[in-house]
């Protein structure tokens, strides 16, 4: 078993706050066919933190957000070495089984993609096919809890029979949200959860990321470098593959310890 | 940790913002120019008691307060427009601070104006001797700490910042022998307290040269020159 000491092969730790770790990724190299895409990454994922991802396109900031629960095993051609833990659990130990996973460690995407049904359905689904709801009265309690966790519920409390694509760009990205948590999951992915989103709903969402941290543990990847600002405690700078610099997001945007970080983040980059 | 002297040689990918950064520096490096010249006009009106000079600084002062809201603006600007981050943020948000520090400087340098214009109507002079020795310390923080802002040169603006303790004593020194001519002839009394005045001034001169050199050092490496509370004040 892997101690979970802040780490450093790979990238300079600024310092670190007494937290505990949720997720740890340990001498992480990951290949699509021949082609490296991730090279030796070390990071700490920190309890109840929103941790920002941030890095210029191909970085492999995405790829490394999906090894963390094994979106990665749905592209034929990927291969994963090293290790990824969830609460000291390697995650892709060959007796894991990846739905269990996915139910811990749920995602959502850069673009609200609700599923062709009503409202509820799209948020009592997870939870049914999970088996987390004994009766009808129970699924209902669960898609309240959730359509409120996510900041929707009085948006869309007297019209859950609707289709959920009916609703603004914002609300049905709050509406994956409510799906993603649904079935009690510990942490939740976002892979650029705002980039198709106006200013207002970014904020809707920001202030739901805020929130959210309190019961689970997040993970956003972002190109807004602002976005990271705002929304994180953690910072991890990825460029060509590799974690350059893992750090308290104010010390990574006020005074990196990398030049590259610091050419990065004030537009140098190129 | 990267340096501001590797940040200069990587330019950013928007052109326009490294010459809005690099006009708020110059603007700096004006004002921090006007505001030595002032200091040192200040200095050589009191010394040669050229009244005419005297009288220059004091109108000059317009031109410094101005500079400082032209840098109030950019700075203001440049963060809503630009949202600067690490480097780029230490250099503007420190913009604004150090041009205080300037504008304070510049207002000293007129207050010892103002004194000179009676002191040269003084006839003892004696009291006034040991006024030059302090007054070129003063001058030459100030000049070292604008090389070392042009330069970029934590090293020496760390100098500067070490030398304020020098100041400082030449200060009591100079209070102290205020004091005695004082007590020997009660008829320099008015005279030395304008001088007292005009030693206070200076001192405090060197005070903001020795912020801006903390400024400096905030610049380059995102980190504060550590100093004992007691020398705070």
């Amino acid at each position: 078993m892997v101690t979970t000491t802040v780490p450093t092969a790979t990238a300079t730790v600024s310092s670190s706050a007494p937290v505990s770790v949720k997720m740890s990724a340990r001498n992480v190299n990951l290949w699509y066919g021949t082609k490296q895409a991730l090279f030796d990454v070390n990071m700490d994922v920190m309890k109840h933190r929103v941790t920002a991802l941030i890095g210029p396109s191909g970085c492999g900031k995405t790829t490394f957000l999906r090894c963390l629960n094994r979106m990665n095993d749905t592209i034929g051609s990927c291969r994963v070495e090293g290790d990824i833990r969830l609460d000291g659990l390697n995650i892709y130990d060959p007796s894991i089984d990846v739905v269990q996973v996915r139910a811990r460690v749920g995602m959502v995407f850069q673009k609200p993609n609700p599923f062709p049904k009503s409202i509820y359905e799209n948020v009592a689904y997870g939870p049914r096919i999970h088996g987390l709801a004994r009766s009808k009265a129970d699924l209902d309690d669960i898609v309240e809890a959730s359509l409120r966790g996510a900041g929707l519920w009085e948006e869309v409390a007297d019209r859950l029979d609707q289709p959920g694509t009916s609703l603004s760009g914002g609300q049905q990205q709050r509406l994956c949200i409510a799906r993603a948590i649904a079935v009690s999951p510990e942490v939740i992915l976002m892979d650029e959860p705002c980039s198709a989103l106006d200013p207002i709903a970014t904020a809707h969402i920001e202030e739901l990321i805020d929130e959210l941290r309190k019961t689970f543990t997040i993970v956003i990847v972002t190109h807004n470098m602002q976005q990271a600002a705002r929304v994180s405690q953690y910072t991890a700078f990825f460029h060509l593959g590799k974690l350059i610099e893992f750090g308290p997001t104010e010390e990574i945007f006020t005074r990196p310890l990398e030049q590259m970080t610091q050419d990065y983040i004030t537009g140098r980059f190129g | 940790m990267p340096e501001q002297g590797d940040a200069r040689d990587h330019q950013h990918i928007v052109r326009s913002f490294d010459e809005e950064l690099k006009a708020l520096s110059g603007a700096i490096v004006e004002m921090g120019g006007l505001a030595e010249r002032q200091v040192a006009d200040a200095l050589k009106g009191l010394v040669e008691e050229d009244i005419e000079l005297a009288a220059r600084v004091i109108e000059r002062d317009a031109r410094i307060d101005e500079l400082e809201e032209r840098i109030d603006q950019d700075v203001i600007r440049l963060l809503a427009l630009r949202q600067p981050l690490a480097i780029d943020l230490r250099m503007i948000a420190m913009a604004l601070k150090i041009s205080n520090d300037l504008e304070r400087m510049a207002d000293y340098a007129v207050s010892i104006a103002k004194r000179s214009q009676r002191l040269s109507e003084q006839a003892d002079r004696k009291p006034m001797q040991s006024l030059p020795r302090i007054g070129q310390s003063c001058l030459a923080m100030v000049k070292d700490v604008l090389d070392a802002y042009v330069e970029r040169d934590a090293e020496k603006a760390s100098a500067v910042w070490h030398r304020d303790r020098e100041v400082d004593e030449q200060y009591t020194s100079l209070f102290r022998e205020l004091v005695t001519y004082m007590l020997e002839d009660p008829r320099t009394i008015s005279t030395c307290i304008d001088l007292l005045f005009v030693a206070k001034n200076l001192e405090r001169i060197a005070d903001h040269a020795t912020n801006i050199a903390e400024k400096i050092v905030y610049i380059i490496h995102g980190t504060h020159i550590n100093r004992p509370r007691h020398e705070v004040e």
